[in-house]
């Protein structure tokens, strides 16, 4: 391994943040908008869809993608940051 | 040009395609064969991925099975997309710079331990057989609806295919057909829908179809909820499970989907750690073409079915001006009416026009005075809820027709139905052809190679992987001729199972450095065995549903099964001996991206 312990620590707590983060979102689109309060969001109307069944049958397919390339490049930057990227 | 003709050329010109790269891309060694010599570009194995994953339940069951729950359908829709962001965050990189060629490879190293190892052998199998079986069956409903043969002779012939390019191919040939395959099944199902979408709306786009205004001055989902209230079915933005049962089933789909063997094997076959993340990256676009476009062909043609059944004034249609679909799909057994208030018109509503599970009619060789098929279990009488609906149900309609079905009941062009038929094939084709190489992966490298007899070399390891996989590809077979009643339960099981029993054992495998070999063994078996009991009962048991621990279907018990594993093996693994040095540096190592190239020339 190139890098020292310290600098492997450091890179997979920030890794860690970085997770976390995306999957804060992932639950809050999914099991928030469209299930814990879904019945809330339905009295939204949003382009001819009740919000929450909109979450539940497109919106949170589309924050999936957007989470994951998010996560890709904050990824790639991260590797670059700590010089352990290929 | 005839349908016939059509269908004919569009299915057997995407079987020459098949054919045609499984001769390009012969596998030579085992690394070839498992992984596809670990050099697919990122933007290939995407498209692999998703072909590998959209399976004959997605292209061909999940929209009717929107169509006909409505917004609890959120929980399949989420839980087989959302399964790749934990995938994509949790699993892929680390597995890919873990740089080997399978599943039980990883658990079995990692936990130092040879029963780890064939635990999680077993429930790749397992998963992988029940899985199988489901697609050899879609193969059979495309070929004895379009071309007319058989069933038998249609998984005779989907078997001979997938034998063709997964015996000779391995993960090389499976690979590069699976991209051909993928782009024929997104473009067989974005151009009905985008037909469907105009159709029924003016916008092409289905996504935005769905929330638009007809004509009638009413929403496309107002006119369904219209729909579905005056027929007496529940609200179609409305939901009939309860909260929990459908976190606890979305829960269970998303880990499933990332502990299932043959999408977790697909991040192997990249270069490099960065190209496993871009892959699950490149993999969910490709997936969520398809997906977000679900809701609206479910929507429309739900629109469709209702409208064309009970006719413009909503009273029924006569079954002698049924147009020739209901009657194509009456003679595949999976549509069926009966004239329960003998006035000669086909009526849909809400309740079972035929006496069994799920109202499926049980058709006899007799003809009725219109020509419609005879069912020995016709209900008698035409009872009904007067205050719920206008009169009784008259017909069966199989979910798994609607996609199907939907360009005849829109009556689009032959060109558009061929193109469909060719679709459905190719979806149920590219996922059958990635489980049969997981499991003769897992018989010859896990079970042969790493755990009966390490000794053989590469070339008999490779002999063992294809007659692993014609054994497999014949009992799938078999599967797909005779269809266990139960697979809709076969199929949750195999969820509930890589739910309860890979995906929490791969995780903390990765994020604990701690975990050890008799904690993972203790939480594999405990989420195993309590997930398979709960399924057995209520499948076989004779459970009912008012028995459900706090209301969890078995659908969703798999993420029961996943905390106590998570419980039991945290707890084990506290009370035991540290996992050796050598383990806890493997973990260190495979946080770091960088060497991954090395580490799999091993």
């Amino acid at each position: 391994m190139s890098i020292s312990n310290e600098q492997a620590q450091a890179y997979w707590r920030e890794n860690l943040r970085i997770i976390m983060t995306h999957l804060a979102v992932w639950f809050v689109v999914s099991y928030g908008c469209a299930i814990l309060f879904v019945e809330q969001l339905n009295e939204i109307p949003f382009f001819g869809f009740p919000l929450g069944f909109w979450f539940g049958q497109q919106g949170s397919i589309f924050v999936f993608v957007i989470l994951i390339w998010t996560y890709v490049f904050s990824m790639n930057k991260l590797d670059e940051k700590y010089d352990v990227h290929e | 040009m005839s349908l016939d003709v059509l269908t004919f050329l569009f299915v057997g010109g995407s079987f020459a395609l098949y054919i045609g790269i499984a001769i390009w891309a012969r596998a030579g060694s085992t690394k070839e064969f498992y992984v596809a010599g670990g050099g697919v570009p990122p933007i290939a194995n995407g498209m692999a991925t998703a072909a590998d994953w959209m399976s004959a339940a997605s292209f061909i069951s999940l929209a009717g099975l929107v169509s006909f729950i409505g917004r609890d359908g959120a929980a399949y829709l989420m839980g087989w997309t959302g399964g790749y962001v934990l995938l994509a965050l949790l699993l892929a990189p680390y597995l890919r710079k873990f740089g080997k060629f399978t599943v039980p490879d990883f658990i079995g190293d990692r936990y130092y331990s040879q029963t780890a190892r064939v635990i999680a052998v077993v429930c790749t199998i397992v998963i992988s057989f029940t899985y199988v079986a489901g697609q050899m069956r879609g193969v059979g409903i495309v070929f004895s609806r379009y071309l007319h043969v058989d069933i038998n002779t249609g998984v005779i012939i989907g078997m001979a295919i997938v034998f063709f390019y997964a015996v000779l191919g391995g993960m090389k040939g499976i690979t590069y057909t699976q991209v051909a395959q993928y782009v024929v099944l997104i473009l067989a199902f974005t151009v009905p829908a985008f037909f469907l979408s105009a159709q029924v709306t003016g916008h092409i786009l289905p996504q935005i179809g769905l929330g638009a205004t007809l004509d009638s001055g009413m929403s496309v989902l107002a006119t369904l909820d219209q729909l579905s209230v005056d027929l007496g079915f529940h609200q179609y933005t409305d939901g009939k499970k309860s909260t929990i049962d459908i976190f606890f089933l979305t829960v269970a789909l998303m880990c499933g989907t990332a502990g299932l063997p043959h999408v977790i094997v697909r991040f192997f076959t990249v270069p490099r750690v960065k190209d496993a993340r871009l892959s699950a990256g490149y993999a969910l676009i490709f997936i969520a073409l398809l997906y977000t476009a679900v809701p609206g062909v479910a929507g429309f043609g739900r629109v469709n079915l209702i409208q064309t059944l009970n006719g413009a004034d909503g009273t029924g249609t006569a079954y002698a001006e049924m147009p020739e679909w209901f009657k194509n799909w009456e003679n595949t057994g999976l549509l069926g009416w009966t004239d329960r208030n003998g006035d000669g018109k086909v009526q849909y509503a809400a309740g079972a026009a035929f006496d069994a599970k799920k109202g499926k009619p049980a058709f006899s060789e007799e003809r009725g005075e219109y020509g419609q098929r005879m069912a020995t279990n016709a209900k008698a009488g035409a009872e009904f809820d007067a205050a719920k609906q206008p009169f009784a149900n008259e017909v069966y309609v199989d979910r798994d027709i609607m996609v199907l079905a939907n360009p005849d009941i829109a009556q689009l062009p032959n060109w558009v139905i061929a193109l469909v038929a060719a679709g459905a094939v190719a979806a149920a084709l590219s996922t059958a052809a990635g489980l049969l190489l997981v499991i003769s992966t897992a018989i010859s490298h896990d079970l042969m190679k790493k755990t009966i007899n390490p000794n053989i070399s590469d070339k008999q390891e490779l002999m063992y992987a294809r007659l692993a996989a014609i054994v497999a590809i014949c009992i799938a077979g078999y599967f797909g001729i005779n269809p266990p009643g139960f697979v809709a339960q076969v199929v949750a099981l195999a969820f509930g199972l890589a739910c309860a029993s890979v995906f929490p054992a791969i995780i903390m495998g990765i994020f604990w450095t701690r975990h050890n070999s008799q904690g993972a063994i203790a939480g594999m078996l405990v989420g195993l065995i309590t997930t398979m009991c709960y399924m057995y009962y209520f499948a076989f048991g004779g459970g009912t549903p008012s028995e459900y621990i706090m209301g969890i279907s078995p659908g969703g018990f798999g993420t029961v099964g996943a905390i106590l594993h998570v419980i039991v093996g945290f707890v084990v693994s506290s009370m035991t001996a540290e996992p050796p040095k050598e383990i806890q540096e493997i973990v260190a190592d495979l946080r770091i991206p960088r060497g991954a190239g090395e580490a799999h020339d091993h």
